[in-house]
């Protein structure tokens, strides 16, 4: 059995007054430890997918189901990592940021709370910074701090919702090989929604190509993680490329 | 060199103040004298004499115990009834028309017009004074916190939501501390009308009732001609004002929104 299985799912959502369908039918699957990416233009629901496996949103037909259990609401066994940098609580430290989530409900008392937001703030090397408030950080480190509270919580699956998307190009390439360097200490199950092709092939293990308006799955390819040539001489850019937009590409 | 030390003067905001204060001091001081009349216009020197005198001999630390309790009574009642108002507005869409329809037609109102029919309902007590305190309080504070619930970004909204937080969890520890910023506007806001109404209402309410804080004391005093006291008590009710909004609401902000960023 898959950990997340999504199979016909079609969305919906109410703008102004007409009802938007951002995705049609689509079908995937993820498997433990897999880095899955959902990979589309704009508009072709992605982020929408996303929300739907978090809870957020119902699909209209099809099922959504994490463990065999359908998905009916938000839950901390499926923690999304926002784009927004202002997804951390700014009267928080760093530290406070973490714990909150971890001692809300009693799921742990806040010694153990303690220890392991140091553990993951350790594993993105912001140990310095655990008093810090977030305003005073910078936008990539906020996003660090949003990976480590995410992944503080252990998490069935970690939802990522273009979280370097906000990032200059710099800081967006050295947070993709940090992701990297993290899932192979924790092998964590992730599902990543991305427009960029090149960051798909980088983080992804398994990638989802998703055509717009409303979205539809078009493909899914394997990635080693480089930009590599095919049996024909092809790179794997330029066959996402052809497969998402046409033969346009030169 | 002087030169220097002196643009580090000029460039320091309270030296600044500090030197306009001692300059109108003695400009005070300076027109009182040439003038010569107390009982038109006391010098800087006989009203803070008249201060001294008063405190010591406790009649304006009574008058000021006095209008502080009530103060802190209307100001409390103000808060939980904007509380309830606010509450009321966040679960139901009539609430929220409620709460837009009343501060849109109350605001403009100042609670001092009230006080009149307060005195029919109430009597020539404190409960009076009272309710045109919770008027001046209760509409601002309660609109202010709606508006600050209502801009709490989807992202935090969905950040508790994903945390499995009840929904008694994410009032105490996403809403409120999101909604911080504009519930302490809504509270400096509310304080200053209070402020100014309660001592008007004293001026007005200390004619009937014979007894009162600092209004009444201005009052009193102006009738028996004591005027470096009328001056005294308005000196007291600037420097309570100051000390509010310069020391209390100014350590609130230094220590929340100050420090977390998110000043509006």
């Amino acid at each position: 059995m898959p950990l997340l299985d999504v199979s016909g799912v079609t969305l919906q959502y109410r703008a102004a007054d007409r009802v938007v369908t951002a995705t049609r039918g689509v079908t995937f699957s993820v498997e433990r430890s897999d880095r899955f990416v959902i990979l589309g233009p704009s508009g072709c629901g992605k982020s929408t997918i996303l929300k739907a496996v978090a809870g957020f949103l119902a699909p209209v037909e099809g099922r959504i189901l994490l463990n065999g259990n359908a998905v009916s609401h938000p839950g901390p066994d499926r923690v999304v990592v926002f784009q927004e940098f202002d997804q951390l609580l700014p009267w928080k430290t760093v530290t406070g940021n973490i714990t909150f989530a971890l001692t809300a409900g009693g799921r742990l008392p806040p010694r153990e709370a303690d220890e392991r937001a140091g553990h993951y703030l350790s594993k993105v090397g912001l140990t310095a910074f655990a008093g810090s408030f977030p305003h005073t950080l910078s936008g990539g480190m906020k996003q660090r701090v949003a990976i480590a509270r995410a992944m503080a919580m252990e998490p069935q699956i970690l939802l990522m919702d273009e979280p370097f998307a906000a990032l200059d190009a710099l800081t967006r390439a050295r947070m993709q090989e940090e992701l990297l360097q993290l899932w192979n200490d924790t092998k964590s199950t992730i599902l990543f929604v991305t427009h960029s092709i090149e960051e798909a092939i980088r983080v992804g293990n398994r990638i989802l190509l998703l055509s717009a308006h409303p979205g539809t799955v078009k493909a899914e390819v394997a990635s080693s993680g480089s930009d590599d040539l095919d049996a024909s001489g092809r790179l794997l850019s330029a066959r996402i490329h052809d497969q998402l937009f046409g033969t346009v590409h030169e | 060199m002087t030169a220097i030390r002196l643009r580090r003067v000029s460039e320091h905001a309270t030296l600044r103040k500090a030197v306009l204060l001692v300059v109108l001091a003695a400009v005070w001081e300076g027109y009182a004298r040439v003038l010569n009349n107390p009982l038109l216009f006391p010098t800087l020197s006989a009203t803070v004499s008249a201060l001294v005198a008063s405190i010591g001999t406790g009649e304006l630390p009574r008058a000021i115990a006095y209008t502080l309790k009530l103060l802190f009574e209307g100001y409390a009642l103000g808060l939980v009834f904007a509380a309830l108002l606010t509450a009321l507005a966040s679960v139901s869409r009539i609430g929220a028309d409620l709460l837009e329809m009343l501060t849109s037609m109350f605001n403009p109102l100042p609670s001092i017009a009230l006080l009149p029919l307060a005195l029919i309902w109430f009597g020539l007590g404190q409960g009076s004074v009272v309710f045109v305190l919770v008027h001046a309080v209760l509409w601002s504070v309660a609109l202010n916190t709606h508006a600050g619930f209502r801009a709490l970004s989807p992202t935090l909204r969905m950040v508790g939501q994903n945390y499995g937080l009840s929904a008694a969890g994410f009032i105490a520890k996403i809403l409120i501390p999101g909604a911080f910023p504009s519930i302490l506007t809504g509270l400096k806001v509310g304080w200053a009308f209070a402020w100014r109404t309660l001592i008007a209402a004293e001026l007005v309410f200390g004619v009937s009732s014979g007894s009162g804080g600092i209004g009444w004391y201005i009052f009193e005093h102006k009738n028996q001609l004591l005027i470096p006291n009328v001056f005294a008590g308005l000196l007291t009710v600037i420097l309570f004002g100051l000390f509010v909004e310069h020391v209390i609401f100014r350590t609130i902000e230094d220590r929340t929104v100050r420090r977390w960023g998110m000043q509006i």
